[in-house]
């Protein structure tokens, strides 16, 4: 897959934890993911269309995304909860912004859909099309992430 | 700035309405009211007098552009200021937004003191 396609969602989701969250995070060697089983405890998957059709998830364990959650609220958040939930849903929207807006400026638009939330250990990340799910791990003070990129062609 | 104003928050996640209800407490404002799509903010400004509508885009049922063409046509309404804040920012969100008469944009993620600049330059 195209590594100018995958680059902006990788730069847009540390650009999106360090600006709301305070957390600084870094990038593991990227590998071809073979199965749908979630690395994490909780993931926001967002449907892109355009140039190219697919989806991006983003999956925290559960260490990572309750010290995300506590700084962007500025108090501390204990349990996988619905808050949580729904902060994973916005931080997928500001990440699949972020990235869509760096892709334009290389004369490359795509639109995408509301983020949808699944949680829970061992969870399924279904993707809309069957091309290749490039798995971008992350490490960060909590806990790790990772960031998956599938996308038809 | 005058602290005492009433403020429209509208975002359909909890979150996003909870940082910028949090950045605005520190800022001083506590007069916050929140509605989590266009229409109930529609309602609500039917309802009553507000004095600054903090907004995002994309939403279920009436999204933030709609909700901002709709009060630019309502006379009560028409001047409000309106801060648009959104993870849509791709060239022509933002043409549509200023064609709209949005007062200001903000770019998803945003920090605190980006939020405070733009309510000084519409507020005065
Ligand atoms: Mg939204």
């Amino acid at each position: 897959m195209d590594a100018k396609l995958i680059n902006p969602f990788i730069n847009a989701t540390m650009n999106v934890l360090e600006t709301m969250a305070f957390v600084k995070c870094t990038a593991e060697k990227p590998y071809l993911k073979k199965d749908d089983v979630a690395r994490g405890d909780v993931t926001g998957v967002i449907g892109i269309t355009g140039e190219a059709n697919g989806t991006i998830a983003v999956t925290f364990d559960q260490g990572a995304i309750l010290k995300i959650v506590s700084n962007m609220f500025g108090e501390t958040i204990t349990e996988l909860n619905n808050e949580v939930a729904d902060a994973v849903g916005e931080l997928t929207n500001m990440i699949s912004g972020q990235a869509r807006r760096e892709l334009e400026e290389a004369g490359r638009v795509f639109e995408a859909a509301i983020p949808s939330v699944i949680s829970g250990k061992n969870h399924m990340i279904t993707h809309y099309t069957d091309g290749p799910k490039i798995a971008i791990p992350f490490s960060t003070e909590g806990g790790k992430f990772t960031i998956e990129v599938c996308l038809e062609k | 700035m005058d602290l005492s104003i009433k403020i429209l928050i509208v975002d359909d996640f909890a979150t996003m309405r909870r940082i910028l209800k949090n950045i605005l407490k520190q800022l001083g404002f506590s007069n916050v009211t929140e509605a989590d799509d266009g229409t109930t903010a529609l309602d609500l400004l039917k309802a009553s007098s507000f004095d600054l509508v903090i907004s995002d885009w994309n939403m279920p049922k009436m999204t933030g552009l709609d909700l901002l063409k709709q009060i630019r046509s309502m006379p009560e309404t028409k001047n409000l200021p309106f801060l648009m804040v959104t993870a849509e920012a791709q060239k022509q969100n933002v043409i549509e937004a200023v064609q709209a008469g949005v007062s200001n944009y903000v770019v998803k993620p945003f920090t605190a003191d980006q939020i405070s600049e733009k309510l000084k330059k519409i507020l005065g």
